[in-house]
């Protein structure tokens, strides 16, 4: 058996991996997104922009101070995580209380702000960035050649997406951010400090998006404007998983990872706008998102 | 008549007359008509976002759908150009059915997304179809003649922009206050109420989508016709994050406000780099010259701006100081 529907199985079995690999980023990006929005009802358009950063951040840190990349991939997030600290400290924050339409426009006109930034200091051709040396070597598995820093991107992303869900789901701290998203003025009455957790999710959300962003800087071109395309697609996964539910961003992003692959291989020219459309048949036939509650 | 309405009566009159003034003003009539091609387009995602409180981030496949096909029509098959002028709304429609249909569905900021993402299907069609011609865009659309007047001289086209223009507002503003508007306008205030009064609210939105829609598109067509080409910018996200800043700056949900934020912007635009070669003067900071290159970062600090200081936007914060009880709908 070397062929199914007419395509070669290695070329199948080689998408296949690849779109695994996207999945995960895009299971990241969803992952952060989808815990900003339990806790604060707050779509975050900059969260492609902070993807941005996190990759713009390991290149420059490499560029500028030869920091490795292991450095950067503690370093990278933090900033990133340091950086939604402070939006939410000093912008989200005035926003409580009203329309969260404001926090969508107030994160979209950041995403433009940061990502001009950027590109006046860096212009919008890409660079390239090694993965380190101890990840540079491939992996003979018969039918493609895969380099083995994919293999450490992918399953670094799975374990952070499911270490994530552990903290949610199994920890004190994920309890309090749990009370939090069913009533937050209760949590505050019993004495814990909402603004803080408030605060401290955006960061960590942000973060997410930020070590998503650095892990994929070794795979794809660094660019000021890496983000502002996926950020769209990210926040279609999140509509098809339902917004809010942790385990479905999971989920959707690495099944929609698989299927735009997929359709790469049946018909190219869908494989761009496929997890759109199957946003639309979702959308019709569960309007919450397939883990999604309706409210 | 109120003083207040006085007042708005003859702000209007005021700006027809310098808009009929302003090409001989020494005003360049295309920027004119950029500016009304804007302002139009932000008068009907106004009639959405401002009425029924649901921003839709994906006008710029009605406005960009809509000039696409006006520029097939006049360029390929050789149309008259009302009739390709009036394809383009038609597409702008179906687009605006489709889109809505599955979007009135969700509120607030889920609306938001689910008309990005739809709109994103939009624009990569537009990126691999064969008549768009991908990265380089539609060229060479012929403005054609309009009752046997030829529409090539700027000047002309500028009035018959004018006109196109001004009809629509009126139109607009007409809808805005007939029965179907209010009951929209309730349904913003208090959907469950509105929905135990017995309203379908779900086909008043669709309804007002539409509305909204056919107007984007007529707004795109006119520029498509106008500009004589038509790029993926205009189908792109950032095109729909424009409108919504436009009217964000002029006033949401007012009758002025779209026009206001659009000369505001459109002339800010056109000005940057002169305004960065200024700056880089005075400072001598290099970095300021590269400004005319980031249109978008400007919008986007003037987004965040908007947002956290100036909610009302200028014709808002204006009608609030001195408009009295009906400050929403100025």
């Amino acid at each position: 058996m070397t062929e199914i529907f007419g395509v070669p199985v290695s070329l199948l079995l080689g998408q296949l991996l690849l779109g695994l690999l996207n999945g995960t980023t895009y299971a990241m990006l969803s992952l952060g997104l989808a815990v900003i929005f339990g806790l604060m009802d707050e779509v975050n358009f900059a969260h492609g922009a902070f993807f941005m950063m996190g990759a713009m951040f390991a290149w420059m840190g490499g560029q500028y101070f030869h920091l490795s990349f292991w450095w950067m991939l503690l370093l990278a997030p933090l900033l990133v995580g340091l950086v939604g600290l402070l939006v939410e400290r000093l912008m989200l924050r005035r926003l409580r209380g009203m329309d969260p339409i404001y926090g969508l426009l107030l994160t979209f006109g950041l995403a433009l702000l940061i990502e001009g930034l950027f590109r006046t200091f860096f212009g919008v051709s890409g660079s390239p960035y090694n993965p380190p040396e101890l990840l540079s070597g491939v992996l003979n598995l018969g039918f493609m050649y895969l380099p083995l820093y994919y293999v450490f991107a992918m399953v670094a992303s799975v374990v952070v997406c499911f270490g994530t869900w552990l903290l949610i789901e199994r920890t004190k701290l994920g309890s309090y951010l749990r009370a939090g998203t069913e009533n937050p003025s209760l949590v505050q009455a019993f004495g814990i400090n909402f603004p803080l957790l408030v605060m401290l999710t955006f960061a960590f959300g942000s973060a997410l998006a930020g070590l998503a962003g650095v892990l994929s800087a070794p795979i794809v071109q660094v660019s000021p404007l890496m983000g502002s395309n996926l950020i769209i697609v990210v926040f279609a996964i999140v509509v098809i998983g339902g917004m809010g539910s942790v385990m479905g961003a999971i989920v959707s992003g690495l099944a929609l990872g698989v299927i735009e692959a997929l359709a790469k291989v049946v018909y190219a020219p869908i494989s761009s706008t496929v997890v759109f459309i199957l946003m639309a048949v979702v959308l019709t036939v569960r309007p919450a998102g397939l883990f999604g509650k309706e409210k | 008549m109120s003083w207040r309405s006085k007042a708005q009566l003859s702000t209007m009159w005021l700006i027809l007359l310098l808009a009929v003034a302003a090409p001989w003003l020494g005003m360049y009539p295309v920027l004119g008509m950029r500016i009304m091609s804007f302002a139009l387009f932000a008068c009907a995602f106004n009639l959405m976002a401002g009425y029924t409180g649901l921003i839709s981030f994906g006008h710029a496949a009605l406005f960009g759908g809509a000039g696409y096909v006006t520029g097939l029509a006049l360029t390929s098959w050789g149309w008259p150009t009302p009739a390709g002028i009036m394809f383009g709304v038609f597409v702008a429609l179906v687009i605006g059915l489709a889109m809505g249909v599955l979007a009135v569905r969700r509120y607030g900021i889920y609306f938001s997304m689910v008309t990005l993402a739809l709109a994103q299907i939009v624009y990569f069609y537009c990126l691999q179809a064969d008549f768009t011609g991908g990265e380089d865009g539609l060229q060479g659309i012929p403005r054609g003649t309009l009752f046997g007047l030829s529409l090539q001289s700027d000047r002309v086209m500028y009035y018959v922009m004018l006109v196109v223009f001004v009809a629509s507002w009126w139109f607009i503003r007409r809808i805005v206050r007939s029965p179907f508007g209010q009951i929209l306008q309730a349904v913003r205030e208090n959907e469950p109420r509105a929905i135990s009064l017995g309203y379908r609210v779900n086909r008043y939105k669709l309804g007002m989508f539409l509305l909204s829609a056919g107007f984007a598109g007529l707004a795109g067509a006119m520029k498509a016709v106008i500009m004589g080409f038509e790029t993926l910018t205009d189908v792109h996200w950032s095109t729909s994050g424009m409108v919504i800043l436009l009217t964000l700056v002029g006033g949401l949900g007012t009758d002025l406000g779209p026009i206001l934020g659009a000369v505001i912007i459109t002339v800010l635009e056109e000005k940057m780099g002169a305004i960065g070669h200024f700056l880089e003067h005075i400072t001598g900071v290099h970095w300021f010259a590269s400004l005319n290159d980031n249109v978008s970062m400007i919008n986007g600090a003037i987004f965040v701006l908007c947002v956290l200081l100036f909610r009302r936007g200028i014709v808002g914060t204006f009608n609030a100081r001195w408009g009295g009880a009906r400050a929403a709908s100025g």
